[in-house]
């Protein structure tokens, strides 16, 4: 609390210090401005709000995107475009060579497929308990309690951490000589080989991804619950509803609307895993932690013998799936709304 | 809150000023002022001489190399005070991953050390022609790693692989070391008693990576490198050994993280450090980091590569600082490598480093390594006996252009093996084709 | 059935601590454990010396061997607890060590060598909370000026972010003109494709650009994020237009409409864009590993990685770094922590 009001005083410090400076400024951007205006028309206004962030759009996110198209159909390890021999579809023909889909060990890049299906996997359990425990955790800092604010920094807390640290600390944590097994050997039980069996790796990856963004969503569901009017449940109670009516008749449907949103962006986030679990377990053990993004990067980059043609092609099967995806998820909006 | 709103937008409106998809350059005024602008900004008719030159030297570190390093770099600066020498860091994802693709770009620096020796052929910088004295150069180190390096550069640091044993767990179980000659079964069985008799929870190890696991497969007979010097590795003698690592992880003889966790650097030296491995099979390049950590736990030494139908052999390995063809001043370069390969500097650099040299004359006078510790100085010796054992092909391995493609897949395909994800024989079968793979698009 | 439920149901003045108010706080006390608990580990595991680090079992503090000036001896010895032949223990500080045996002696009356077998001695050690690795840390990288650059880095992407994205969200948001609809498709469409699957051909442009070993390299190109433009023009939606329809009447222009009337009314959907790109900029690490590669520009997440040789990683070095990063992103939101949760609260995210 004391450094609550210590941030305000500080801060209105300084923009008294700064609001003539401030105001300068828009006073000079404003007849920039009014020029502009003048020169293009109210109606070229809008083009000229959207164009920094278009150029910067198009140079470097679109337009690489688009070069992926060029690498696609190119072979060879040269990094530069025009040094690169065309080959046709013949990257695409590797990925999709399978005598059969379901089993990764016939299909010419076994690790393309291994890696679909355990992208597949994780999506599916990590969203699914993502939202779980998301929900819970906003249901109960809902509640009237004591100290909600700071549970709330808790949980929020490790939203903060970069990807690699979270892998570090888990690492550091679970690893056969870490934390957990010295405390299991001290108990006199074995030691659990958690980075090393494949099930274990799986299951680790997906709580630890549960563990560093959960926060995140707990919030916008608890926004949600909050904007859900108290006197609905007043009037359910008058009515003789019973707990469990009320969340499932007022809760649910009404908190139905955020939910959408943290599964779409949940979704997001799960197929583009890649910093925790390169961190956490490089793909391993084996294969059982490979997924999408991390068999791109391996291929494109961080192979000594670099093929980029095939990176690109993945990446642009991977972007055509997800773009396919969030249409899908907009219609099914659309048609809600 | 509303304050500090306006103090953000302030410095946004002040941004904004330059206007974001005009010149950003008053945004480049924060950045901290670089060194490098004489360099490129001076025009050529100033003579060369009166120009401050500066070499970009990106250098990544096991160790102690660059606290090392940078005291050679300042004499050298101190002696030629034309040249700065700025040595950058990096991490070795960089030099691995990022290195290859900054040169194509055009953007290298000037020097590196790197370890990939065939990768970069064709953008190193021929030292011949430039170097004051090249037959120097060229009769005081290794013919095939000049080669391999198209005499762009020098091998700085000599490295080989062979195991690390804990003595005290032997001591205490009593039980003899196995001699020279002794097989991989031989000390696998040996190291399993001293776990057991000790108490110790793991017998025996080797770090996950083709480069260490080719040793112990051509010591069993494997000929990993064909006629056409392209790879073929279903040979009897990688099966094998294939087996034996296959049998450790089956046996709960070995940590398994090391090959099937997610280290940056999968070595099992962590585990041997800690006591809880009898035999890790790593290199000489762990010494100085053995002698620190293990301290006054245990008694550690450096045993012969075991041995096998194809003899006894670790593979080559190390270092190289190598100079690059896009360089803007060869000239400088030269200096800067003539120095650096002075018998008195390269001697400095090995001694600070615990390396073994890659230099006959200063291998020849003997290198007096900053160690009073004896473990340290009997492991250096052993190893040293162990360079002289190397085979031909466990030194043309280190030396092969594709050497990279071969070690990376081998431990992410002997891994699948080891889960049990893919057979023995799969595993040949799709190793064989990850290489074949990666050379035909590289030459592509 | 009914109370077990009954706490995840709204509850309003409720005053005696029913037994959901008991398991909602049992809840979010191990929320508190396992959310700080790895983090506590971290920090602890920061102070402990490279070969501690290996030891197992592992130890929740940080220990030091003891040692003692003994005359006679230049350096101070380490102290073990010795048991002697005669069954009874004793302090001794060891001179050397040969084999199994070790050769101490007593640190009051140093005349005496002791030999021992090394089984019979146990090191002396107290808990130690030394700043070793933090000082090697700091020593053996530029920390102040990676700490600069990424201050740099963090501070010009952020606003730069929240300039462009709030200048076009707006745009999007405010005003019907042609391209609107596909402007906002493109991005949108982009939103879902992950920057590491463009690692190539993103390098390609920054190096045919020039900001290849540049700061600008990692300000800019991160600075128009779909995120940042979808989050803002998502709560611009909800600002009425009436309000920028009376500025119009009254002669405002375009510009003071943004600047006056909606950049105001966005603010928690601007803090929380705020909050989320300090965050992505500070821990970016992918991006500037691959466009920097000389040392003065490097920030703070590149120098730590550099602490990863080939073959060694030198993990004291790591954790005690990585301790350092933490501190600042912690600071900031320990200090806004109130403002930010609900800021992301309020914004709704609709």
């Amino acid at each position: 609390m004391f450094l609550l009001t210590k941030t305000k005083q500080v801060s209105n410090l300084f923009s008294r210090a700064f609001s003539p400076l401030y105001e300068f400024f828009v006073a000079i951007l404003d007849m920039l401005f009014g020029i502009i205006q003048r020169l293009v028309g109210v109606r070229g206004m809008p083009y000229v709000f959207v164009l920094p962030n278009l150029l910067i759009f198009g140079i470097f996110i679109l337009f690489p995107m688009l070069l992926n198209f060029l690498y696609a159909f190119t072979g060879g390890s040269s990094f530069l475009p025009l040094e690169r021999p065309w080959v046709g579809p013949a990257n695409f023909e590797r990925l999709l060579l399978c005598e059969n889909y379901l089993e990764p060990r016939t299909c010419s890049e076994d690790l393309f497929w291994r890696a679909i299906y355990n992208t597949i996997g994780y999506v599916f359990f990590q969203v699914a308990l993502m939202v779980l425990f998301s929900l819970l955790t906003a249901l109960i800092l809902n509640r009237n309690l004591k100290a909600r604010g700071f549970f709330r920094g808790v949980f929020f807390y490790p939203v903060l951490l970069s990807p690699i640290v979270v892998a570090l600390i888990w690492k550091w944590i679970l690893q056969e000589n870490g934390l957990i097994n010295g405390i299991l050997t001290s108990l006199g039980r074995d030691k659990i080989p958690f980075l090393v069996n494949a099930q274990w790796a799986q299951i680790l990856i997906i709580l630890i991804s549960v563990w560093a963004f959960m926060g995140f969503y707990t919030l916008i569901l608890l926004a949600g619950l909050q904007s859900i009017p108290a006197d609905l449940y007043e009037a359910a109670a008058l009515d003789g509803a019973n707990a469990w009516q009320s969340f499932s008749r007022i809760t649910m449907p009404l908190l139905m609307p955020t939910m959408v949103v943290v599964l779409v962006l949940s979704l997001i986030r799960a197929v583009q895993v890649f910093d925790i679990v390169f961190a956490f377990t490089g793909g391993g053990p084996g294969t059982a932690t490979l997924y999408l993004v991390q068999y791109i990067y391996n291929y494109g980059f961080s192979s000594p013998n670099k093929q980029f043609g095939l990176a690109a092609a993945a990446s642009l099967l991977m972007a055509g799936v997800l773009i396919v995806l969030t249409v899908i998820q907009m219609l099914a909006q659309r048609e809600e709304n | 809150m509303k304050k500090v709103f306006a103090l953000f937008l302030l410095v946004a409106v002040l941004l904004s000023a330059c206007a974001p998809a005009a010149t950003p350059a008053p945004l480049a005024t924060e950045v901290p002022a670089p060194t490098t602008v004489p360099a490129t900004a001076v025009p050529t008719e100033v003579p060369p001489t009166m120009v401050p030159v500066e070499l970009r030297f990106t250098y990544y570190a096991d160790g102690v190399e660059a606290d090392v390093m940078q005291p050679l770099l300042d004499k050298f600066m101190a002696e030629n005070p034309g040249i700065t020498v700025v040595l950058d860091v990096v991490p070795y994802k960089t030099i691995d991953e990022q290195l290859p693709v900054q040169l194509e770009s055009g953007a290298g620096p000037d020097l590196a050390r790197i370890t990939n020796f065939g990768a970069y052929k064709t953008k190193l910088l021929d030292l011949r022609p430039i170097l004051a004295d090249s037959a120097y150069y060229e009769a005081n180190f290794p013919a095939p790693i000049l080669e391999a390096l198209n005499y762009g550069g020098f091998p700085d640091t000599l490295t080989v692989t062979g195991p690390y044993v804990n003595k005290t767990l032997f001591d205490q179980a009593s039980i003899a070391l196995p001699g020279e000659g002794a097989t991989w079964q031989e000390w696998t069985e040996a190291t399993d008693k001293v776990a057991k008799a000790t108490g110790v929870q793991y017998a025996i190890a080797i770090d996950r990576t083709g480069h260490r696991f080719a040793g112990p497969a051509m010591s069993m007979g494997a000929t990993l490198i064909n006629a056409e010097n392209g790879f073929t590795v279903d040979t009897p003698g990688f099966r094998a050994f294939a087996e034996i690592v296959k049998g450790w992880h089956d046996q709960g003889l070995t940590p398994k993280e090391v090959w099937l966790g997610a280290e940056p650097v999968n070595s099992c030296i962590a585990a041997f450090k800690s006591g809880q491995l009898v035999m890790c099979m790593s290199g000489s390049w762990q010494i100085n980091g053995v002698a620190k950590d293990v301290g006054d736990a245990f008694d550690w030494v450096v045993v012969p590569n075991p041995s096998g139908e194809g003899g006894s052999t670790g593979i080559a390995g190390g270092s190289a600082v190598v100079a690059f063809a896009s360089s803007k001043h060869p000239a400088e370069v030269a200096k800067l490598m003539e120095f650096l390969i002075k018998a008195e500097n390269y001697s400095a650099f090995s001694a600070g480093t615990l390396a073994l040299p890659a230099h006959k004359e200063v291998a020849a006078q003997g290198v007096e390594f900053k160690t009073d510790n004896p473990l340290v100085l009997a492991a250096l010796a052993a190893y040293t006996k162990e360079v002289s054992k190397l085979t031909d092909q466990a030194v043309s391995l280190n030396v092969h252009p594709y050497a990279f493609a071969y070690y990376r897949n081998s431990a992410n395909r002997i891994a699948q093996y080891l889960t049990g994800e893919l057979t023995l024989d799969e595993m040949l079968v799709n190793l064989q084709q990850d290489i074949d793979k990666a050379i035909a698009e590289a030459q592509k | 059935m009914n109370s077990t439920l009954s706490y995840l149901t709204r509850k309003k003045g409720g005053k005696k601590l029913g037994l959901t108010d008991v398991l909602s706080y049992v809840y979010l006390i191990s929320g508190v454990v396992i959310m700080f608990g790895p983090i506590l580990w971290l920090i602890l595991s920061s102070f402990k010396t490279s070969g501690e680090i290996v030891k197992f079992p592992p130890r929740f503090l940080p220990y030091r061997q003891q040692t003692a000036v003994v005359e006679g001896y230049p350096e101070p010895l380490p102290l073990y607890s010795v048991t002697l032949a005669d069954g009874t223990t004793q302090t001794l500080a060891q001179v050397r060590r040969v084999g199994l045996e070790a050769q101490l002696v007593d640190p009051v009356n140093p005349g005496n060598l002791i030999k021992v077998n090394i089984n019979q001695r146990q090191p002396l050690e107290s808990v130690y909370f030394g700043l070793e690795n933090y000082k090697e840390g700091i020593e053996s990288f530029n920390f102040g000026l990676y700490l600069w650059n990424s201050i740099v880095v963090t501070v010009t992407a952020t606003l730069l972010t929240l300039l462009v994205n709030s200048m076009a969200a707006f745009a999007l948001s405010k005003y019907k003109f042609r391209g609107r609809q596909t402007i906002f498709m493109v991005m949108i469409s982009t939103l879902m494709v992950p920057l590491s699957v463009v690692l190539v051909p993103v390098f390609l442009v920054i190096t045919n650009v020039g900001w290849n070993n540049n700061l600008l390299g990692i300000i800019v190109p991160a600075a128009a994020t779909p995120t940042g433009v979808f989050l803002l023009r998502q709560y611009m939606l909800t600002i009425p237009d009436e309000l920028i329809d009376a500025a119009r009447i009254d002669g405002a222009s375009e510009w003071r409409i943004y600047s006056q009337i909606i950049l105001p009314l966005a603010k928690p959907a601007l803090a929380v864009l705020t909050i989320f790109s300090v965050m992505w900029r500070w821990n970016d690490f992918l991006w500037p590993l691959i466009v920097l590669s000389r040392s003065e520009y490097f920030t703070l997440q590149v120098g730590l990685a550099s602490f990863q040789g080939e073959l060694n990683v030198q993990w004291n070095l790591i954790l005690a770094m990585t301790v350092l990063t933490l501190l600042p992103i912690t600071f900031i939101f320990g200090l806004l922590q109130e403002n930010i949760t609900t800021g992301i609260a309020t914004t709704g995210l609709k």
